[in-house]
């Protein structure tokens, strides 16, 4: 029998049975949760910041259903842990008592003075944690008292207080970052700069859920009133791929090789997968455990596993950033690449969805035309591609609700391959309208 | 569980008399009818609007139920079916527009019938009025009938600012919806609610008005600018066998109307009950029958299962409800004993080359004859024409085939320029159906609009004249 994946890591020395975390939020608040969802198979978790002293709310979550599927996003306006340092430490001891092979990190986030923080590693490397993370995301109620994002969005305080942490402890030391910038590369160089261990993103992306067409209320509702909170869930997945591959195709980052813990959206082993091939060396799931609870983890572990049997990967560094090199710029693609659509009528069903679409939305190359397909007596029109006036674009396959019906099959235009950036270097006269038509003549490419 | 997520088991006796005639289809909740409104892929010329003889916008109507508009979705279904909520109910929809379905093929189709049912229960309980009529043009119709012909026909012409009179015999309006639906499909306050909104566009209604009794075609032509007639059917045909006028021989449709009209614990049904015709009139007495406690009940059918009328889910519904089917069976004599039926003697079938009809003749097998015991007869072998009517109409110079009113495609006028004819009295091929009568009485409706709106052109230009 073939030997099974090895799907442990070594995060930065942080060792886990998996790269399954919990990420720091309520799954992961006290000691009774986290030592469940170890026995349930995590391979570890990210303490609910502890920190500050804080009060929460009630009303503390909005979600964004779809036709009919319930929290494709959640949004929260909870703050970091409500329950005493000394609880949470405790506990935090408790845990790593108990399960000394799974990872146990402490998230932390107190005001922004060097003593602060520097006594709250202190106190919290004392209960065994293999690791901190330092909270730079929260991006409601700790921000508006300096904390989380206020730090997280500024990198010259993401690298001080990086810095006054990393003088004193001597675990592993993770900085979150929050998407809610302009670029986040900055505050990750800021980090690397402090001479960090590792990165973990995405923390939640502000937002405001909706508003109560009958009550004019806010969701979440607080007491009639309502505020940014952050979002997660599903939804937000390729919003963190896209930062997640920013980072770590960043050069400095790179160079660092420190790894990271990719989050945001994470449900399945299929979005684990991704994120790993993307560059993360863990992920880390809090929303969807949030709707179904920590037993998602078992199909997770055996999904992934599966995977790597049937790639033949071994280990989980076998796969990890692998197709980080295909993050590339616009300037630097194939404008030689040529698709078009073509509709398999077999199993074409004729809702027309791809017809109006491309009419409507796109570049008016189906038509609806009469087929003599087998015997069959059918007097409804099917759609059929113009395949000299299709520019590839892909609408009609991604609204076509059959599988495999619509298929972008790859043509040879007899198009040059050359790059955007190539073609304005070697010729950049086609920055003006008429040699640009000039050059497509001579590419034959037409534009109907 | 959900009530109707429960497997199907047949115990009565664990339901009241009333729990067993409620709708067999519980209503959808508002989050089942989003998540299967949802479903539908909202097909670019659809296929279901076609199929649909009204021609509702169902991919239009599904998408209002989706984005919570139900009121616009109410109001899409009714401006192309003024009955959508009968039709809900009864329509044949595997064979129309859930048939027509995109993913009838290999996925399971929406459940259009149910959404519709949906927007229409929601705009009745919020009792929203959608249509007020037209502004009075001075043209007076008289409408024959208050089925479903009629009553589309009637609101379509008050749309229009026609001044409409509805004549009809019975004490209430509806026509076969109102009496003839079983009432597990359809409760009578459905129907009834429906002629309500036809009233409420200004449309008089004169009830307990039978032709030739209460009125005369020629009166109404003489008084009315237009006639349009949908009288419908009339009672089963005698079986011309001995033994019809037994005690215990019941007329099928009779039998349906009592529980529609009657208390349920009033009415009289045998606990051996043989239902004679294996169409969907024959299957809802049979289910009927088993509903309001009949232990053995038997559809006798001379032809075979292919040759069936009732739909294939009205078959299907009837063998889950524990009724039994004889076919290839031909009644030839019902039993008595002191007046009263004891049994139906019948004899066995082959089935022989086709006939007029297509269908296989069914030949009988020499000395096949046999009894099958039973308290009760009911017949269900289609319906009669209703004579006095069709030859009060021929006297006008109305033409008529095997007396069936014959109407011109498109506008369903009849021979007679003022008379004008839809619903089951015109269906003289094919299948008859509410949803049919419906549309009748809309292109009823377009055709005599389409007749005074020449009338008029031709007054303007005689005055410019």
């Amino acid at each position: 029998m073939k030997k099974k994946p090895d799907l442990s890591i070594d995060f930065c020395g942080i060792k886990s049975p998996n790269p399954f975390w919990l990420a720091s939020a309520p799954p992961s608040n006290s000691g009774y949760q986290v030592q469940k969802a170890f026995e349930d198979g995590w391979g570890g978790a990210v303490w609910k910041t502890i920190g500050a002293p804080v009060l929460n709310v009630c009303n503390r979550y909005g979600t964004m259903d779809y036709k009919g599927s319930k929290i494709i996003g959640l949004n929260n306006v909870e703050l970091i842990s409500d329950r005493p340092i000394e609880v949470n430490l405790r506990e935090m001891a408790e845990v790593k008592r108990n399960f000394p092979n799974h990872a146990v990190i402490a998230s932390i986030m107190v005001e922004s003075k060097k003593e602060a923080w520097q006594e709250i590693v202190k106190r919290t490397e004392e209960t065994g944690i293999d690791g901190f993370e330092l909270n730079f995301g929260c991006p409601h109620g700790m921000s508006e008292r300096g904390m989380g994002s206020a730090m997280g969005q500024v990198p010259e305080y993401t690298c001080m207080v990086t810095e006054w942490v990393m003088e004193v402890a001597t675990k592993p030391v993770i900085v979150k970052l929050t998407p809610n910038v302009t670029d986040i590369v900055q505050p990750a160089r800021a980090a690397l700069k402090a001479k960090c261990d590792a990165l973990s993103l995405i923390n939640t992306i502000n937002s405001i859920m909706g508003v109560d067409l009958d009550t004019f209320e806010l969701r979440p509702n607080v007491g009639g009133k309502g505020g940014h909170g952050g979002y997660a869930g599903p939804a937000v997945k390729p919003i963190a791929l896209h930062l997640l591959s920013a980072v770590g195709s960043d050069p400095e980052v790179m160079a660092s090789k420190v790894p990271i813990s990719g989050i945001g959206g994470v449900e399945t082993w299929q979005d684990a997968v991704e994120f790993m091939l993307l560059g993360s060396t863990s992920v880390q799931v809090c929303t969807a455990v949030m709707h179904w609870g920590f037993r998602i983890v078992e199909d997770m572990v055996d999904g992934l596993s599966n995977w790597m049997e049937e790639k033949g990967f071994e280990k989980c560094t076998d796969f990890i950033g692998k197709s980080l090199p295909r993050i590339s710029n616009f300037g630097d693609f194939d404008l030689g690449f040529q698709t078009v659509a073509r509709i398999n009528h077999d199993k074409c069903v004729q809702c027309n969805l791809c017809f109006i679409a491309c009419n409507d939305a796109a570049h008016q190359c189906i038509d609806l035309k009469e087929l003599k397909l087998k015997d069959e007596v059918n007097e409804r029109l099917w759609p059929v591609v113009r395949e000299k006036d299709c520019v590839g674009c892909d609408l009609c396959s991604v609204v076509c609700p059959v599988d495999d019906c619509i298929s972008m099959v790859e043509v040879d235009g007899g198009r040059p391959h050359i790059t955007w950036n190539e073609l304005t270097k070697s010729r950049p006269e086609v920055l003006e309208w008429d040699k640009m038509e000039q050059y497509r003549k001579e590419a034959n490419i037409h534009i109907h | 569980m959900a009530e109707h997520y429960k497997p199907f088991k047949y115990k009565p006796w664990e339901m009241s008399l009333e729990q067993r005639f409620q709708e067999v289809f519980p209503p959808y909740s508002q989050r089942e009818a989003m998540q299967e409104a949802n479903r539908c892929l909202y097909c670019f010329d659809a296929p279901c609007i076609v199929a649909c003889p009204t021609h509702i916008d169902i991919p239009t109507f599904i998408k209002k139920i989706a984005t919570d508009n139900v009121r616009g979705s109410a109001r899409t279904i009714l401006e192309s079916n003024l009955l959508g909520a009968t039709c809900s109910r009864v329509c044949p929809v595997e064979e129309l527009c859930e048939g027509a379905c995109v993913l009838a093929h290999d996925h399971k189709p929406i459940t259009i019938g149910r959404l519709q049912r949906y927007s229409m229960d929601y705009a009745s309980s919020h009792k929203i009025k959608f249509f007020e009529p037209g502004k009075a043009n001075g043209y007076k119709i008289a409408i024959v009938g208050s089925g479903p012909a009629g009553l589309s026909c009637a609101g379509e012409l008050a749309k229009l600012g026609f001044d409409i009179t509805v004549f009809e015999k019975k004490k209430w309006g509806g026509g076969l919806d109102t009496y003839g639906i079983v009432v597990f499909r359809e409760p009578v306050e459905v129907s009834l609610s429906e002629v309500k909104m036809i009233e409420d566009m200004g449309v008089k209604f004169k009830f307990n008005h039978a032709i030739g009794e209460q009125v005369t075609f020629q009166q109404l032509v003489d008084e009315y600018d237009a006639v349009f007639v949908s009288v419908g059917l009339g009672n089963v045909p005698s079986m011309e066998i001995p033994g019809e006028d037994l005690d215990g021989v019941l007329d099928g449709l009779d039998f349906i109307e009592e529980t529609k009209t009657e208390a349920l614990s009033t009415i009289k049904y045998g606990q051996r009950v043989c239902i004679i015709g294996a169409g969907n009139t024959g299957i809802d007495c049979a289910t009927i029958a088993r509903r309001l406690g009949s232990q053995r009940v038997m559809i006798v059918y001379r032809r075979s299962e292919a040759e069936m009328p009732a739909y294939p889910f009205e078959y299907e519904f009837a063998m889950r409800e524990g009724v039994n089917f004889m076919f290839l069976t031909n009644p030839v004599e019902v039993i008595g004993k002191d007046g009263k039926v004891v049994a139906l003697r019948c004899q066995r079938m082959d089935l022989g080359e086709p006939d007029a009809s297509q269908r296989r003749k069914p030949v009988a097998v020499p000395d096949s004859e046999f009894d099958i015991p039973c308290d009760m007869v009911i017949t269900a072998i289609g319906q009669k024409k209703l004579s006095n009517v069709v030859d009060a109409l021929v006297k006008l110079g109305v033409h008529t085939d095997r007396g069936y009113i014959l109407v011109e495609d498109g506008t369903n006028r009849t021979a007679h320029p003022k008379i004008f004819a839809g619903g089951d009295c015109i269906r003289n091929k094919g299948e008859a159906s509410t949803v049919m009568a419906v549309e009748d009485g809309k292109i009823a409706a377009r055709g005599i609009a389409k007749k005074f709106a020449i009338q008029l052109e031709e007054v303007k230009q005689g005055a410019k004249g």
